[in-house]
């Protein structure tokens, strides 16, 4: 077996995950490589959730009895463990959503919405990048669309980085918002968040990070990184489907309007007007995934306990080794840095001119689960004039062996499709 | 799924390239970026040639491959009925097992019936049909347009 320095004990971590035991196509092991799509639940997690359904269910916020109150503390309880894990200096600058999507959505409605000086309008500039995922570009397209601002992107190098040579003919006096991604989805690149904030910070502009494939990686530290508003989703980090979080400056957030109105959100409510609660509770209308967020809440202990440094640690090894097996496959074309040097462990690839899809299916067939397509990233594609790739992705139950299996059934799809 | 029938089209394409046509269309996948742009030429209601250019993974291009090889010289009313028969066989979600009668009308392109259990790849499948299916509606006109179900 394989080992590389930094390695956590797979072995050990594994036993937490039931699913990682299956057997696919008759008698496939399993291998996991589509982490970056989502992770897999440890049974902490699937426990934690059973349990809330168990013995305290109830809404939360309203009520005085016993169930109504466990379930309050229960929930506002995942807000503060939130909150530590991303060094948040309040608990009330961590909001729930329902995922990144929405986080970013609501970041996007607050600023279309907002008064001077957040206000976006005709007047102004948004600035995102060409290696956003679709939900760090639609909502922006929409903001811009509909208050006529001007939407501008840096471009990507050759070799998968982004291009800040421009940056201040990009990022002006009329910028009002610069949100870009801090691990990319489909290169896996670490982009240089200081270099981009200090420019924002120079020209007075807001900036917005997209952490959807930082936060499950690596230690994030939201007063460290001096973004604005940050986005991440907890499905990708151990947590289950349904519950998302944005983290915003809170005077900001005092600021800024609603966007979603209703229960929960407000103070009073006449027939004609309402004044609002205050943050986070003003922009988590409606019942919330009471039990998603007590679900991610466990997800955060049982990352902790392992530790996001060792987390980052292991990727890291995972990646290096990753990109020098892969060099070995004829033909394969890395979409993305070729180093594991400020790099996920998100891994794209062509293999020749063999279609994706094609490359996906024959892994399958082998019990190797990986992504394939745009992978809600098109622009990217098209900047380096490829129709689809094929992406492996690590996690902290990925091992040396799992990476040997894909290498070996890439030669398997080589010799297929030869 | 991956029938030598299906590997064989997918290397070695029949009637790939674009030619004279009567009727273009352009159809994408947009779950994988399959993408065919297709032309027909009629000669009254028989099928002179169905030409197209495409990109995308081996279902899509070989079906394109079949539906060439099927469909050119076809009176429009046989190809219908192929078509027709295809798409059953693809929505069939592995439920079909093709017999003597079927496989007399789809020919090579029986071969897709495994792909029918992949829902994923069904539309791969199905794009280059679609498509003929719309440049037909395209170029006979509205009253053999059947767009809507198309």
């Amino acid at each position: 077996m394989t080992q590389l320095p930094g390695l956590l004990d797979t072995e050990a971590i594994r036993k937490d995950f039931p699913v990682l035991d299956r057997v696919v196509h008759d008698g496939r092991k399993l291998v996991y490589l589509d982490n970056a799509a989502t992770s897999q639940k440890p049974r902490q997690v699937l426990d934690a959730l059973s349990e809330y359904y168990e013995r305290y269910n109830a809404n939360v916020h309203r009520g005085v009895h016993v169930l109504a109150e466990e379930a309050t503390a229960l929930y506002e309880g995942a807000r503060d463990k939130i909150a530590a894990f991303i060094n948040a200096p309040s608990r009330d600058e961590v909001i729930f959503t329902k995922n990144a999507s929405e986080s970013l959505n609501l970041v996007a409605n607050m600023l279309g919405w907002a008064d001077e000086p957040y206000r976006v309008d005709h007047e102004t500039e948004i600035v995102i990048t060409e290696m956003e995922h679709h939900s760090n570009i639609v909502p922006w397209q929409l903001l811009a669309q509909r208050t006529g601002a001007k939407l501008k992107w840096f471009g990507l190098t050759d070799d998968g980085r982004l291009d800040l040579s421009n940056i201040e003919e990009i990022i002006t006096e009329k910028t009002k918002i610069v949100s870009f991604v801090l691990v990319s989805n489909i290169l896996g690149t670490v982009n240089p968040v200081e270099t981009i904030i200090r420019r924002a910070q120079e020209v007075g502009a807001l900036v917005c990070i997209d952490a959807s494939q930082a936060a499950p990686h690596m230690p994030l530290d939201v007063q460290a990184l001096q973004a604005d508003f940050v986005a991440f989703t907890g499905h990708k980090m151990c947590g289950p489907t349904g519950i998302g979080v944005l983290w915003g400056r809170q005077e900001l957030l005092e600021d800024l309007p609603p966007f979603l109105g209703g229960g929960e959100m407000i103070e009073t409510v006449s027939m004609h007007s309402s004044t609002y609660a205050p943050a986070p509770h003003k922009f988590e209308a409606g019942t919330p995934p009471i039990a998603q967020a007590v679900g991610l809440g466990a997800a955060i202990d049982y990352l902790n306990s392992i530790g996001m440094d060792k987390i980052l640690a292991h990727e890291h090894a995972l990646t290096e080794y990753a990109v020098r097996r892969l060099a070995e496959v004829p033909d394969l074309r890395i979409i993305g840095p070729t180093t594991a040097e400020d790099r996920g462990a998100a891994i794209s690839f062509t293999l020749g001119d063999i279609h994706p899809h094609d490359v996906g299916q024959v892994l399958d067939e082998q019990g190797i689960a990986v992504r394939v397509g745009h992978h809600c990233a098109r622009p990217v594609c098209l900047r380096y004039g490829i129709p689809a790739t094929t992406r492996a992705s690590f996690y902290l139950y990925s091992t040396p062996a799992e990476i040997d299996a894909l290498v070996e059934g890439l030669e398997h799809v080589r010799n297929f499709f030869g | 799924m991956y029938q030598d029938v299906i590997l064989d089209h997918y290397k070695n394409p029949h009637g790939r390239g674009l030619r004279d046509g009567d009727a273009e269309v352009h159809h994408v996948n947009p779950t994988c970026g399959d993408e065919i742009t297709l032309r027909v030429k009629y000669a009254g209601t028989t099928i002179e040639d169905v030409s197209y250019e495409g990109q995308g993974c081996s279902i899509s291009q070989a079906s394109a491959s079949v539906l060439n090889e099927l469909l050119v010289g076809k009176d429009l009313t046989e190809a219908r009925q192929i078509q027709e028969t295809f798409l059953e066989l693809m929505q069939s979600k592995g439920r079909i097992e093709p017999d003597d009668a079927m496989e007399e009308i789809l020919e090579d392109a029986v071969a897709f019936a495994g792909v029918s259990k992949y829902p994923a790849r069904v539309k791969c499948a199905l794009l280059s049909w679609m498509a003929w299916k719309d440049a037909t509606a395209q170029a006979l006109g509205g009253a053999d347009a059947e767009r809507k179900s198309a």
